[in-house]
């Protein structure tokens, strides 16, 4: 009974007590993060030139043609001379396998290095605020005295400005990814005429309007609450993987210090707050590993600045392991940690998958279909009649010419199929008639293979194994 | 950075309460709220732009006027704007001309494949082969009762056809059925006796199957000595044929061998513009007013006919 009447008295703050200090930004504050310089910083310039890439990639020209173009309409993609077509289109497969486990490798081994240095949306975000704090400050102070003072021409010209130049830029990565499906020089001379196709209008839109918001508005949000990756993540670190972490051991009990003096009943941190301040998604990394960390390292950048002024070694915020930082202890080695060994397996497999795709394009589809009613057909003769329908895919560049002969039953004569021309690019069904005299049909069911060579190209042949069909024996 | 706003201590909650756990009152991220609103906005949208609210005898119509039936004579009109060309040309060929025509013969092979299926399979099979005793004519093989010449097929689906065999079971004795029979497969198997030929000649069959037994095209009369059978090559089928004919009206036994019309005016043209070359006058220079009068039954087109004439051509025993 007293048992009972204590738990009524458990006050209720004292439950929320550990996650008093919670904080959870549901897009009502706007972080303006600090930029320092660092190694970090550095780092991530270079992981975004990257996406130039995006922008540069489809006015690459070889032999006189775009190198790389997504032709969906026309249902091939082009590489350079190598012209991919729907029946190759396990090799998208695992290139997208491919990239799928990489993300899990370097999750396992070195946390989310994609968000931090490499994803569009903090790469774009990067670039969005790097423009907003060269027109309207770039500390929060000077961000808040900006949007608090009264408009001016000054400040609309800003305004103006920052929002131009992010539209430039939105449309800009609008075109970049429509010019990889399409010739890329037509393209800017449609939309200069107004004569591009509505479909490349509307991606060109639902681009600008995106990155506009995503990049401009919604920023830190989407990490938070839109990107399946960020939740995924988590579950692929082990206690071997690094990330970057507050060394509470070293920096606790936290506190400010006096210029030049030294307190040894503190740890480093001196509780200057410049981690929060550059955090592009305003965590405090000191609060441990959570979901709001891209892992872009700024904070490093940040904490070293800060350990040199105050002549303390560098590295109070590292990228650590969990073993490191609780236990002491160094990471395993690569090679002993089963998950990088099976995601290793599988990158190498799917690898070496996409170079045998590559290196053994045919030339050539070729299908010889049975005609299913009737199965074969008895002349006037007697002669056993098969109709087949032929069907030879070009993947060429240019127009072949083939001539065909069967192999497999004595007495065998092919007919309607002496030569077959197809264009490049094209698929041409043919009828083939196959006529065995009744005195050679040994079975109702004979293996016959269809051959077939092309003129002036000795390194194309085609053969396909089918069946010869009479009445039951 | 303390965040004093989402402390549970400082935050209101919904007034509900559980053994002292409050419910708190936080609001969901604003973006959230906002996409929420904005597709209740577009529910509204979508009410004002399309049919939306069922009335007593209609329903309201919605500013765009979209319906589903007027989206599907859209599509419906554009995959004929992509056949017009195709069709446009094929109705200046001659069937033997997109015979010889790769890409059209393809064409035509593809768009008759449902006009075969709804007009001609139920009796000919899907592929141009019947069910095996089902007495249609296969078209697949290369023996043709009416000739197997594009010009001969056409006329033959136009005019229709319609073969005459009179019963003998009045005609023939018992045992001159019995040699008949025996004759007709021997025939089929190329060891005919001159004995049987001899009664073949007697008793006048030569007059529609002619006097090598090899049939007759003008008449459409079965070749006897080759490996294909019009009805059946067993003897018991052979003998029926003999006893009870072919369409022979009076007989309820007869077998029924129709071949509809397809294109009564079809099938006038072609006789008159044959009639003509015969006689060494241009095909060109016809009257068609004075042939035709308009009233002439049309179940299938011009070119849907030349479609099917190309599609039965190439089942494998065109000539």
């Amino acid at each position: 009974m007293s048992e009972k009447v204590e738990k009524k008295s458990v006050n209720v703050e004292d439950l929320y007590e550990e996650v008093s200090d919670w904080h959870i930004n549901t897009g009502g504050i706007k972080i303006v993060a600090k930029r320092m310089a660092g190694r970090f910083r550095r780092l991530k310039w270079f992981g975004m030139t990257t996406w130039l890439v995006l922008f540069l990639g489809p006015y690459l020209r070889w032999n006189g043609s775009q190198a790389i173009l997504l032709d969906l309409p026309n249902r091939q993609f082009n590489f350079f001379n190598v012209t991919i077509y729907p029946q190759d289109i396990w090799m998208l497969s695992l290139t997208l396998l491919f990239f799928a486990i990489l993300l899990a490798a370097v999750t396992s081994i070195a946390g989310r290095v994609f968000c931090g240095y490499f994803c569009f949306q903090t790469v774009w975000t990067d670039v969005y605020t790097y423009i907003e704090g060269k027109f309207e400050g770039d500390t929060p102070q000077k961000a808040m005295k900006f949007n608090n003072a009264p408009w001016t021409v000054n400040k609309i010209v800003r305004k103006v400005s920052k929002h131009s130049l992010w539209l430039l830029i939105a449309v800009l990565t609008g075109i970049s990814f429509v010019a990889w499906f399409t010739e890329s020089h037509q393209l800017w001379h449609d939309l200069f005429h107004f004569e591009a196709s509505l479909p490349a209008y509307l991606i060109i839109g639902a681009f600008t309007g995106g990155t506009y918001t995503f990049a401009g508005f919604m920023r830190e949000q989407v990490c938070f609450w839109l990107c399946p990756y960020a939740r995924l993540q988590g579950v692929m670190y082990d206690q071997d993987t690094i990330l970057p972490s507050y060394d509470a051991e070293r920096g606790e009990p936290r506190g400010r210090i006096k210029k030049g003096q030294h307190d040894d009943t503190k740890g480093s941190c001196v509780d200057c707050n410049v981690c929060v301040a550059v955090c592009p998604t305003g965590i405090d990394i000191r609060k441990g590993q959570q979901e709001g960390c891209i892992t872009c390292g700024m904070c490093i950048d940040a904490c070293d600045t800060i350990m040199e002024k105050t002549n303390q070694p560098k590295g109070l915020i590292r990228y650590a392991s969990y073993k490191e930082l609780h236990h002491n202890a160094a990471p395993l080695a690569l090679y002993k940690r089963p998950r990088v060994i099976i995601y290793s397996l599988i990158l190498m497999t799917a690898l070496s998958g996409v170079v045998y795709g590559f290196m053994n394009l045919s030339p050539t589809e070729f299908k010889v279909v049975h005609e299913r009613q009737p199965l074969f057909v008895q002349l006037s003769d007697g002669t056993i009649q098969n109709k087949y329908t032929v069907k030879l895919l070009n993947k060429t560049k240019q127009t072949i010419k083939l001539n065909f002969t069967i192999e497999g039953i004595e007495g065998a004569t092919l007919h309607g199929l002496s030569e077959m021309i197809v264009e490049p690019g094209k698929v041409i069904p043919v009828t083939a008639l196959v006529r065995v005299p009744e005195q050679y049909m040994t079975s109702d069911l004979t293996p016959i293979l269809f051959k077939g060579s092309v003129e002036s190209n000795d390194h194309i042949s085609v053969r396909y194994k089918s069946m010869f069909m009479g009445p039951k024996k | 950075m303390a965040d004093k706003k989402n402390n549970p201590g400082q935050v209101e909650d919904t007034g509900h309460e559980w053994d002292g756990i409050r419910e708190l009152n936080n609001p969901c991220p604003r973006w959230w709220l906002n996409s929420l609103y904005l597709s209740g906005l577009l529910v509204i949208a979508y009410f004002i732009l399309y049919p939306s609210l069922p009335l007593v005898n209609d329903s309201t119509k919605g500013l765009l006027g979209w319906t589903m039936i007027n989206e599907y004579k859209e599509d419906l009109a554009k995959v004929e704007a992509i056949r017009a060309p195709f069709e446009e040309k094929l109705a200046s060929m001659s069937v033997e001309q997109i015979l010889a025509d790769q890409e059209m013969l393809n064409y035509a092979i593809g768009s008759s494949k449902v006009l075969f299926g709804d007009n001609c399979a139920a009796c000919h099979g899907t592929g141009g082969a019947p069910a095996a005793g089902s007495g249609y004519p296969n078209l697949t093989d290369d023996d043709w009762l009416y000739g197997g010449k594009p010009d001969e097929i056409m006329i033959s689906i136009a005019a229709g056809r319609q073969g005459m065999m009179t019963a003998h079971k009045d005609i023939l004795k018992p045992e001159e059925v019995d040699q008949l029979v025996q004759f007709v497969v021997d025939s089929s198997n190329g060891v005919a006796t001159e004995a049987g030929k001899a009664l073949y000649m007697a008793k006048g069959c030569f007059a529609c199957h002619g006097a090598d037994a090899k049939g007759v095209k003008a008449m459409g009369s079965a070749n006897l000595t080759d490996k294909i059978w019009r009805f059946s090559g067993d003897p018991e089928q052979i003998r029926h044929t003999i006893l009870h004919g072919v369409n022979h009206v009076s007989d309820p036994l007869t077998r029924v061998a129709v071949m509809p019309t397809w294109s009564e005016k079809l099938a006038i043209m072609l006789q008159v513009r044959a009639d003509a070359i015969a006689d060494g006058d241009d095909p060109n220079e016809i009257d068609w007013a004075d042939e035709l009068d308009g009233t002439e039954a049309e179940r299938l087109t011009e070119t849907e006919i030349k479609k099917l004439t190309v599609y039965v051509h190439q089942f494998g025993g065109g000539q």
